[in-house]
């Protein structure tokens, strides 16, 4: 690769423009239960936070101009009964034979399957909506804990709103051993699809646990997320998250996920769909010996704008972080990576990486690349590294001259950019998915 | 049978000539060795031939198989049968040799049968594994990164296996024995003699003799300034390695002097 350290600084600041504000009003927020403590402090958070502008440091590459917010509605109970069903290769396992349990998320809706076998030792694997009535303890212990509905519009707007949501609950020392799949599913242009998914490991635990979002191509859609992760004391997590969204879908999630004491996180992200999307997620290294690994792939063309916002946030000694993002670009499309480890006073011993390597594949893309330490402690070792290359000529005229035409030779080369993230996943079904995307994307003009 | 012909041929490189009118006929089951000082233009005849876009002709012909070679692309060459076994092979990061080598051989498929599906796994896994030990190369060879982190053997023994997979009709050796140690060129050279035969034409490109001891031309030539100036069997490398090459620039000058005279 012809790769060269990109930093980049820009001080301009475009001038406010001022998007339109949505329209919901307060008597849209599912009334009672558990959370209606929790929804009312959201709301109050939506209505005094405005629409984020270039004006504020994290939406400065990323504008919403476009967010045609006044017109989006919510979807209504059983909506999906007149919208395009879920695609089956959507339902089909990635990361095992089978599935130990599914939830599907449909406008107005959704579905639970989960192993009776699961059921009997206490997992906890259902829909929001259930959970609120079946399991208020869970949700109230859960919801709120990791995200807090005032860090932005949009964690706002789904704490407030959110229909659709997943809740995860794994009992101490329980190993799950096939995974768990939800699949969120947004069809219908005009649509808002709010989520909301909580997870705990608890204490000794370890799961598999996919999460996927898609929706058709259509006209301008929203999806505003939250997903609120909680990997207990020596507990293990795999968590797999792909967003496959429509063309018209403005995407926006506040993610976070909190290592307890020698816990372990192994977070594969995978992003290939949308208009536009703006992602924050975040790492808590929050108990002594807890270790993450961040592992972003992501694939923009025509003109997609994908924005990922990650934090690693090493919050106690000998806790262990490593990032590798790494994003291919196409047509006029932009990306934006804006990293951050942040290492907090008194976490000593910390082991902090963050890498971003961005392939631009023509002129008029482009990738911004934008690593960044804050370091509070005194003995640790964080190093960063963002790239920014083209496709080299010689490469592709060696390839040529085995043989291979040059579309060809191009998408080898590019596979080969992406082998260091296949490499960190253990799942066939997930590698396959992202090589497929590879294809796709290649092979679109 | 299949011959490569080339005819007064000229090229460029950023408005340099560098080839200045070279005729040379290879066909299938020769062994043709071209030697010469370095900065004659023999790796741009290497490369010309192979189609690198930063060599320009702007004069003279090649022709292979009936078919002019300077319309098709490196690709297609490629798939008519000819082959470069590079001085310097390109290392591509996170391409394996056996996934490379496998889409070397599709697009060979497709290209004949667009509906091809592709060599069979354990079709491919034999060819590969048999090859290679014929290279005498470790089975782990395959599943490394395409010549990244290969030693200079290493490179040129994956060359040689990539030419024993793609089967050419016309194979060119640009400087093989470049920084080989003996046991290296021992085992590269074997490798072309296995595969040396009625089948296959081989234009070696080289600077030394060393390599001719393993690899036995029927033709000798000997390149200067561009051109081809001297021709003979294969007496002609041994004389050269005695003589050096002063003899042939001072009979070459000589009757260039004559032509411009």
């Amino acid at each position: 690769m012809e790769e060269k350290p990109k930093i980049v600084i820009s001080r301009t600041r475009r001038p406010a423009g001022t998007p339109q504000d949505f329209a919901f009003s307060a008597e849209a927020i599912p009334a009672g239960g558990v959370l209606e403590d929790y929804r009312r402090r959201a709301w109050e958070a939506f209505r005094s936070l405005p629409l984020p502008t270039p004006a504020e440091e994290a939406w400065r590459r990323t504008d919403l101009r476009g967010l045609p917010a006044a017109s989006l509605r919510l979807p209504l109970p059983d909506a999906w009964r007149d919208l395009p069903p879920v695609p089956a290769h959507l339902l089909r396992p990635l990361t095992a034979d089978q599935h130990g349990g599914q939830v599907i998320l449909l406008p107005g809706g959704s579905r639970v399957e989960l192993d009776p076998a699961l059921v009997a030792r206490g997992v906890v694997f259902t829909d929001l909506r259930t959970a609120e009535r079946d399991y208020p303890e869970l949700v109230a212990r859960m919801a709120g804990q990791t995200v807090r509905v005032e860090e932005g519009k949009f964690a706002a707007l789904a704490g407030a709103f959110g229909q659709n949501g997943v809740l995860l609950y794994v009992p101490k020392g329980l190993t799950i051993d096939r995974p768990l799949h939800s699949v969120l599913w947004g069809p219908g242009g005009g649509l808002a699809h709010l989520s909301h998914i909580l997870v705990w490991v608890d204490d000794g635990a370890s799961v598999t646990y996919v999460h996927e979002a898609a929706s058709p191509d259509e006209a301008d859609s929203l999806h505003a997320g939250l997903l609120e992760v909680r990997v207990g004391e020596a507990a293990s997590l795999k968590f797999v998250e792909l967003q496959s969204w429509g063309r018209g879908v403005w995407n926006f999630s506040h993610e976070r996920i909190q290592v307890g004491r020698a816990g372990n996180l192994d977070w594969i992200f995978g992003a290939v769909g949308s208009r536009l999307t703006k992602n924050f997620s975040e790492l808590d290294l929050a108990g002594e010996g807890a270790t993450g690994r961040m592992s972003g792939f992501y694939f923009a063309d025509g003109t997609q704008h994908l924005d990922h916002d990650t934090q690693q946030n090493h919050l106690a000694p000998h806790t262990t972080s490593d990032l590798l993002f790494k994003g291919a670009l196409k047509g006029r499309s932009r990306s934006v990576w804006q990293g951050m480890i942040y290492v907090a006073p008194g976490a000593q011993k910390t082991d902090g990486y963050q890498a971003n390597r961005n392939l631009v594949l023509s002129e008029e893309a482009r990738a911004d690349s934008i690593p960044g330490l804050e370091i509070l402690a005194d003995d640790v070792r964080c190093t960063h590294g963002a790239t920014v290359g083209k496709l080299e000529q010689e490469p592709l005229f060696y390839l040529k001259s085995r043989g291979i035409p040059l579309p060809e030779a191009e998408r080898l080369m590019v596979e080969g950019f992406f082998d260091p993230i296949m490499q960190r996943i253990p799942f066939d079904g997930v590698r396959e998915r992202f090589q497929q995307a590879i294809h796709q994307k290649m092979s679109l003009d | 049978m299949s011959q490569l012909e080339i005819k007064n041929l000229h090229v460029s490189i950023d408005g340099r000539e560098i080839l200045k009118g070279l005729d040379l006929t290879v066909k299938q089951g020769e062994i043709h060795a071209i030697m010469g000082p370095n900065g004659t233009g023999k790796s741009t005849l290497a490369y010309t031939l192979m189609g690198h876009p930063a060599y320009t002709v702007t004069e003279g012909e090649i022709w292979f198989k009936g078919q002019n070679l300077l319309e098709l692309e490196a690709d297609e060459r490629s798939r008519q049968g000819l082959f470069l076994a590079f001085q310097y092979p390109v290392a591509i990061p996170g391409v394996t040799v056996a996934n490379f080598l496998r889409t070397a051989i599709n697009a060979r498929r497709r290209a004949a049968d667009p509906e091809d599906k592709g060599v069979p796994i354990p079709e491919f896994r034999k060819m590969l594994k048999d090859q290679m030990d014929l290279l005498k190369m470790e089975s782990s060879f395959a599943g490394r990164y395409l010549n990244d982190g290969f030693s200079g053997g290493e490179k040129k023994r994956a060359e040689i296996l990539q030419m024993a997979i793609l089967k050419p009709e016309i194979a060119i050796l640009d400087e093989t024995d470049s920084g080989l140690d003996i046991d290296a060129l021992r085992i590269v050279s074997d490798g072309v003699n296995a595969l040396a035969g009625p089948d296959l034409g081989v234009l070696v490109i080289t600077h030394y003799q060393r390599l001719l001891n393993y690899i036995k031309p029927h033709f000798v030539h000997v390149m200067l300034d561009g051109r081809i100036v001297e021709s003979g069997g294969p007496d002609l490398a041994l004389h050269l390695e005695e003589h050096g090459y002063e003899w042939v620039r001072e009979k070459y000058e000589e009757t260039n002097g004559q032509l411009s005279q």
